[in-house]
This record gives structure tokens, sequence and C-alpha cells, in this order.
């Protein structure tokens, strides 16, 4: 991949941040951009930038407008976005226990049944799945991941819960995802995981980089007991198997 | 050391600083004092560095005690009646508590949150720089969740350095001004129109994480539904029911909602402080015009010292103060703040 792409667009978030937009649509090209724009930013920092936030298609910039504004920092950006994409920006990848169906996820029956398909082979499915974290937000280490087959896609719940357990394993639409906290969610649980993608008195605080690559592992309910008692201790749990 | 125990407190009061930014790529919010110019003030007026962690007071009243030795204390932001065993103590000055004394605050009047800075600051252990409360990240310290009656802060005894007041610049009634976008094309030019054309009012199911509004139904082109991006304090989020949402302190990272605009950053605080049902307007200025106004708040930020003055005594001579600020109601902007005219005119 190079640089024949489109600019990206430009939008203004307030005096004090921009959105570089790539896609409006959520596009695996449009964000291996977003994560070579947020790391060439990293390797060659702009005067003026104070944090930048990847997302699946928008790179946010925030930075001091007292240092730098809009229209220079536009062109810097611009700038750095025409750099040849590489192929892969992070080679980071994790293997993540999870524990599928059961009181762990509660909708994995309802799936199979929209799905026409057995339990059993929406679990195949979903772990045989290679996939990207491709956005961290909303929460603290919840992990948007892209690369989910196709035929696990389905539309979020009619009804969001409120409230949905640490852990947390889900599909939404075309997307799969680890949360972290407890929390109110749309998405299907399919299961869970004793990983804890963001835990305070552990280093790193955060275990998972935005363009990390993860991969499941099923476990079963005993095990899961077990590391997730080990992962409040500070353990991984994670494995990670490449760097 | 002294401490400061909370006698009573009312919900959406917490420690509050400047916050943490650097950790929003993985879905950590800054969050941090809803008025930076108000904690700063506060900040200033007990000789702390302007982000210093603070507490910051909700729309209820509150107690506070001192223990264990004399606590300079100073408050900044919405007015209210403060008074410490009986003396009347004004917005915007420092004062001491001595050993056992209850500083007694009232209900907020014409804003939302005070800030009590405490000379030196709190005790506590931060995490990514910052005591800031955030209770869904179980951050802060040395409470990870709102305060509440019981509570005791760690803080230094006073210094006894003489007492002081601030002269800040007089709270603003105009419209709140927003830049358009990053979303404001997934509206039509008429809707855009209509928002500031209307007048607003902020729900009281409001809190750190959001303002709701009330006002005209603003209707979104092409759905409500984006594929999520990032957010910054003062998003203008429009979900769909048409009634748009501010993103304040304790905001997600990321949102799946259009952003129609983005309140400007030298606007947010007094946007923050502007109470619950009462009307207001938006404008929309230029990018530059937004930049410059940002230049001008770190430039009012960074000289606050400057506008420190002595006051005489502890004890305040109401009756002289009251003349000094308000005779013939010729009160200078700039000269007597009118949080000063407020807290002088005695309890309701």
């Amino acid at each position: 991949m190079t640089s024949t792409f489109p600019p990206p667009r430009l939008l203004p978030s307030g005096d004090s941040a921009i959105t570089v937009e790539f896609s409006r649509n959520i596009d695996d090209v449009a964000n291996r951009r977003v994560l070579a724009l947020d790391r060439a930013m990293a390797a060659e920092p702009v005067t003026g930038v104070t944090e930048t936030v990847p997302t699946y298609r928008s790179l946010l910039v925030h930075y001091d407008p007292v240092q730098v504004d809009f229209d220079r920092l536009g062109g810097q950006i611009l700038t750095l976005a025409q750099r040849p994409v590489p192929a892969a920006t992070n080679t980071r990848r994790w293997r993540i226990p999870v524990c599928y169906g059961g009181e762990h996820g509660i909708d994995l029956e309802d799936v199979a049944k929209t799905l026409n398909i057995t339990p059993e082979e929406i679990v195949a499915r979903h772990v045989a799945g290679d996939y990207r974290v491709a956005m961290i937000g909303f929460t603290p280490g919840w992990s948007y991941l892209s690369g989910l087959t196709e035929t696990l896609h389905m539309p979020r719940r009619q009804n969001p819960r409120l409230l949905t357990p640490a852990g947390t394993v889900s599909i939404g639409g075309v997307q799969t995802g680890v949360q972290c906290l407890a929390g109110p969610s749309g998405w299907h649980l399919l299961g869970r995981t004793a990983v804890r993608t963001y835990q305070l008195h552990r280093d790193p605080i955060f275990l998972l980089e935005p363009g990390d690559n993860i991969t499941f592992t099923p476990v079963d309910a005993k095990t899961f007991a077990d590391q997730d008692r080990a992962a409040e201790a500070g353990e991984f749990i994670a494995e990670q198997i490449a760097s | 050391m002294s401490s400061l125990v909370i006698d009573s407190i009312g919900p959406a009061s917490s420690v509050q600083d400047g916050g943490r930014p650097g950790s929003q790529r993985y879905g950590l919010v800054p969050s941090g004092a809803m008025d930076r110019l108000a904690l700063a003030a506060a900040n200033t007026l007990v000789g702390n560095e302007p982000f210093t962690a603070v507490v910051e007071v909700g729309p209820f009243g509150a107690k506070f005690t001192a223990r264990g030795g004399t606590v300079r204390v100073a408050m900044a932001g919405a007015s209210r009646n403060a008074d410490i065993a009986g003396r009347t103590v004004a917005s915007d000055m420092s004062a001491t508590l001595a050993e056992g004394e209850t500083l007694t605050l009232g209900f907020a009047r014409g804003g939302s949150f005070s800030y009590l800075a405490i000379e030196g600051g709190i005790e506590g252990e931060p995490k990514f720089g910052s005591l800031a409360v955030n209770a869904r990240a179980g951050l802060g310290s040395p409470y990870p969740r709102p305060l509440q009656s019981g509570d005791a802060l760690q803080v230094k005894a006073a210094s006894g350095a003489p007492e002081r007041r601030i002269e800040l610049p007089a709270a603003s009634e105009a419209p709140i001004r927003i830049v358009w976008g990053p979303q404001d094309d997934e509206f039509a030019g008429d809707t855009k129109k209509l928002f500031v054309d209307s007048e607003w009012k902020i729900s009281p199911t409001s809190d750190r994480m959001g303002y709701r509004l009330e006002g005209p139904m603003i209707k979104h082109l092409h759905g409500h539904n984006i594929v999520s991006d990032g957010t910054v304090d003062g998003s203008l989020q429009v979900p769909g029911n048409g009634q748009p949402i501010v993103l304040m302190r304790d905001r997600g990272t990321s949102g799946g909602y259009p952003k129609i605009a983005t309140v400007i950053s030298a606007d947010f605080g007094r946007f923050a402080q502007t109470p619950a049902g009462q009307p207001f307007r938006f404008t929309a200025v230029s990018m530059a015009e937004a930049q410059a106004e940002a230049r001008k708040f770190a430039e009012l930020l960074r000289t606050l010292p400057e506008r420190l003055r002595a006051i005489e005594s502890v004890d305040l001579n109401i009756d002289a103060l009251h003349d000094a600020n308000v005779a013939g109601h010729a009160v200078s902007a700039v000269d007597a703040g009118t949080w000063h005219a407020e807290a002088l005119a005695g309890p309701d």
C-alpha cells in the first residue's frame, strides 16, 4: 500500500483538537492508515500536539492552541498522512482465553438460533478469527476488534443492557470486542475472559495497544474461575505469542 | 498535618484537579475540574499551583471541620453563602479555620460548582499524575468516588500567610460560543440555524459525564448512527431523540452519535456552571476567533497571581467591604466581580 489514497478530511473538533477522518465506514484499509499516522506522529512529535486517539476510521489529534493553530497543524498532519502505509503497524500478538456460553455468555444460544447454527459452531467461528485491536474507547480498556467473520455479523440488541459484566466478550454489528469494566452494552454476550485489559496496580496498567493482534482460545468455567483469581492478583493471563 | 473532615456534603462533589490527559487512546478520559478558571483562582489564593487538587462542591451545601490543626482555604466558582464559625466568608478570598472550626457552605447561586482549595493541596496517591475522581475507572484519591459525610482529607497545616482576595473578570452572560463540527455536515443548514437561533436549557438529569439539553428537535440528515470516533470536552452530540448532549469532563473517549458542534475551550467552564433550567443560547464563531479566545484564556490563567490583593483581616469587616465594593453600585467588572457583591449581600 502506498500513498495513492485521497488525503484525509480535517474536521475541527473544537479549538483544541482535529479529527483526521480517513473513512466514514468501518474499513480495514482506513484503520491501517489511522494507525500509521498515529505511529508517524509518535515518531516525529509535532509542536503543540498533546495526545492522539486512534479510532476505526479517524485519528483525533488533541493540541494546545496556544502553541499551534488549526491551519498550521492541519498542514503538518496532511504531510505526515501522505507517507506510505506499512502493511502492518504492529506485530504484537496475544492469545486471550474465553469461557463461552452458559452464565458467562448468556446470548450464545440466542445468537445460534438467530443464525440457525449450533452454539458450538458460533464458538468455532469466533475462535477461528484473526483479530486486530482497531481502537480502544469509551471506557478504559474497551477494545474494539476488526476481523469478525461475516458469518457472525448481526444487528445489535433492540434493548441495550444497562449492565454487562467486566471481561465480557461480545459481538455487535460487524464488530467483536473485549470490555474490561462492567457497563452498558447493546452487543450480544458470547463469553467472558479473565484478562484485564485495564488494571490499576499492575504494570502495565493497559495491556493492549491499538494495532495489536488477538486470537481467542476457549476455556471451561473452572479454568475461567482459576484465571480470574490469578488475574485479580495481577497476572496477565493473556499470553503474548509474538512481539 | 491537619485534616478537613466532611460533616455533610451533597451529591456531585468530588476531589478534582487539572485531570489526567495522555491515556485517551486507552479509553481513559482525563476528567478534572469542570471550571478550570475557578479551580486555578481558588488555588492561586492559597499559594498553590493552579491545577492542584481541590474539593469540587456540587450545587448543594456542605460542611467541613478542621481537625488536628489549622487549615487555610479559599473558594471560587459558583457563589454561595459561606461562614466559618459564624464569621461570613466572601467568595474569591482565602480564610483560615482554627482547629475545631466548621466551614458551612450554602447552596450554589448563579452557578453549579464551587472550588474549595486548601493551602498545600490534598494528600493522596496520584495515578497518571492526578488525584481527580473518575468513579467509573476506579480512579481518584484519597477516595475513588464522590465525597461522602465522614470522609477526611489529609491536608497541610496553615502556614499563617496573610489572607488575600483575587479580582476576577465579571461572569459573562453572553451566548456560549461553539465551532461547528466535526459532523455538522450530518445536519441541514436550516437545522444548524435552528440550533443557534433557539433558547436551550440544561436538564436536571445532567452530570459530569454529559449535560442533556432541552430545546427544539435537532434532526439528522442521515440517521443518528455514525461509526464511533473520538470525543472532546464540549462535544455536542445529537442522539436519536434530537435533544443534544454536551459531553463533559467524565465523557466516554469515543462515541457513535453525530457531533454537530463543539463548545469552545474558553467557554467550557462558563457553560459547565450554567444552572439546570436557566435559559441560554449558543453562537457560532470561527476557528480563528475560538483560538484567539483560547490564547486569551491561557493568558488569564497564567496571570492570575497578578490579580491577588491583600486583605486586612481574616475576620472580615463586612460593612467596610460593603462600602468599598458596592457603594452606589458603581462596580467595575474588574475591581469587584459580581460574586463578591452577591456573597456580601448576606444570608438569604
